[in-house]
C-alpha cells in the first residue's frame, strides 16, 4: 500500500494529475471522516476534506517522500480543521442535525415511512451524544481524541501530525479522556 | 477513600498500552480492592468503547471526482504525454512529423546568413553577388539570403535562395534559373536535391 502511493506520488510529481486520483480514492474516507468529527457536519467536512487535497496536491513536491504520506496528509486536514474551529462562528446545517450517523440527516429520518426499531433508535441517540461530547471539547483535546480514537492512529503518528512533544500528546489523550469519561459515563 | 492521582496516572498508561507489568500489578490489586477506582476505570473503557464504535463515515459520493475537477490545471506537456501514450500509433506519426518539420525548419533558420558559392570572378558588395559583365563563372552559383545581378554569363544553374536576382540584358545563364523564397519551396529544393544526389550515387555506382 504505502509503496503503491510512493509510485502515485512520484507520478504526480512528474506532473501526471490522473495518478492524484488514486490518492485521493485511498484516503477520502479517514480525512472526511477526520473533518466531520472535528467539526460536526457534513457540509464542513467535505469542503475540508477537499481542501486538504487540493493543498496536498499543490504542495507534493515540498512532501518529503521518506516519510508516510498519511501523516503528511493528516497534518494538512488536521490543520485545516483546528483552523476552522478557531474561526467558527456558530453556524448551523440543515444536514447537521442527525450527527454520528452513516448517511442520515433529519430529511432521510422524516422521508423514511416505517417508525426505526427502538435498538437503533438507541444507537443512534448514543451516536448523537457522542458526537455532541467530542465537539465540546477544546480543540486540543478533540484532535487527539479524534485522532487515536476515530482514526486509530498510534501515539507517535499524532505527535508527528500535530507536530508536538509525545508527552504532551499523551497529556491531551488523558486530559480528553477524562472530560469525555465525565460526560459520557451515564449515557 | 479517595484514591491517589497515581492509581488514575496508571489507568492512562493502561489505556494506552503503555504500562509496566509491574505497575499493571499495582493497578489491577488496588482496583479489585477499591470499588470507586474500579468505577472510574469501567467508565473509562467504556468512553473509549462508545467513541470507537461511532459508525463510520463514507465521503460523499463523487467525492474524488469533485477534488479532481477543482485541482489546478496540469502543464500541457504532461497531458501530451499521457495522450500520446495511449495513441502509441498517432505518436509515432506525430513524432515523425515534429521531428522532420523541426529539422527543416531549423535548417531554414539557420542559414538566414548570406553567402555564396565560391567562383573567383564573382564580385560580392555586401549581400549582392556580380557576375561581371564580359566574364564567364563557371559552374553552378548558388546565393543565400542576398541579391545576385548576373550581368555576365553564368555557366551552369543559378539557385537563389531566399534572395532576388536581376538579370541583365547582357546577362546570360546557360543552365537552370531557380529561385526559393519560402519555406515550402525550401522543402521543395531540398526534396529534389536528395532525389538528385540519390540518382547521383546510382548512376555513381552503375558507372
Amino acid at each position: 500500500m504505502e509503496a503503491l502511493i510512493k509510485k502515485r506520488i512520484k507520478q504526480v510529481i512528474k506532473g501526471d494529475q490522473d495518478a492524484f486520483a488514486e490518492i485521493v480514492e485511498i484516503y477520502s474516507n479517514g480525512i472526511y471522516q477526520l473533518g466531520f468529527r472535528m467539526l460536526g457536519n457534513r457540509h464542513e467536512a467535505e469542503d475540508i476534506a477537499q481542501e486538504a487535497f487540493i493543498r496536498a496536491y499543490v504542495n507534493i513536491k515540498s512532501f518529503n517522500q521518506d516519510l508516510k504520506f498519511s501523516t503528511w496528509l493528516y497534518r494538512i486536514a488536521t490543520n485545516l480543521c483546528i483552523d476552522r474551529i478557531r474561526k467558527k462562528k456558530p453556524d448551523y446545517y440543515l444536514d447537521a442535525e442527525v450527527s454520528g450517523t452513516d448517511g442520515l440527516t433529519m430529511y432521510s429520518q422524516l422521508a423514511s415511512n416505517s417508525p426505526l426499531p427502538e435498538k437503533e433508535l438507541e444507537s443512534l441517540e448514543l451516536q448523537e451524544s457522542v458526537q455532541k461530547e467530542i465537539l465540546k471539547l477544546p480543540e486540543k483535546y478533540r484532535s487527539v481524541i479524534v485522532l487515536k480514537y476515530i482514526e486509530e492512529l498510534s501515539l507517535n503518528e499524532i505527535s508527528e501530525i500535530l507536530d508536538l512533544p509525545l508527552g504532551t500528546v499523551k497529556t491531551r489523550i488523558h486530559r480528553g479522556r477524562e472530560a469525555l469519561r465525565q460526560q459520557l459515563r451515564y449515557v | 477513600m479517595k484514591c491517589d492521582e497515581e492509581i488514575v496516572e496508571l489507568m492512562h498508561e493502561y489505556l494506552d498500552d503503555e504500562i509496566e507489568p509491574q505497575n499493571e500489578m499495582i493497578l489491577r490489586d488496588h482496583l479489585k480492592s477499591c470499588k470507586e477506582c474500579e468505577t472510574i476505570f469501567n467508565e473509562f473503557k467504556k468512553t473509549i468503547a462508545v467513541v470507537k464504535g461511532t459508525s463510520r463515515m463514507q465521503s460523499p459520493p463523487n467525492f474524488t471526482a469533485k477534488v479532481m475537477a477543482s485541482l489546478p490545471k496540469e502543464r500541457k506537456k504532461v497531458g501530451m504525454q499521457r495522450w500520446l501514450r495511449n495513441h502509441p500509433l498517432i505518436a509515432a506519426a506525430s513524432l515523425f512529423l515534429v521531428l522532420m518539420t523541426g529539422s527543416v525548419f531549423s535548417t531554414w533558420n539557420q542559414e538566414r546568413e548570406f553567402s555564396v558559392s565560391k567562383q573567383e570572378n564573382l564580385v560580392i558588395q555586401n549581400d549582392t553577388v556580380i557576375v561581371p559583365e564580359g566574364e564567364v563563372v563557371k559552374g553552378d552559383v548558388v546565393v543565400r539570403n542576398g541579391v545576385l545581378k548576373i550581368e555576365g554569363e553564368v555557366q551552369g544553374d543559378v539557385t537563389i535562395i531566399n534572395g532576388e536576382k536581376y538579370l541583365a540584358s547582357a546577362g546570360h545563364v546557360t543552365g537552370q534559373i531557380e529561385e526559393v523564397n519560402e519555406v515550402f519551396d525550401w522543402i521543395w529544393y531540398h526534396m529534389k536535391r536528395i532525389a538528385f544526389e540519390v540518382v547521383d550515387i546510382f548512376n555513381e555506382g552503375e558507372e
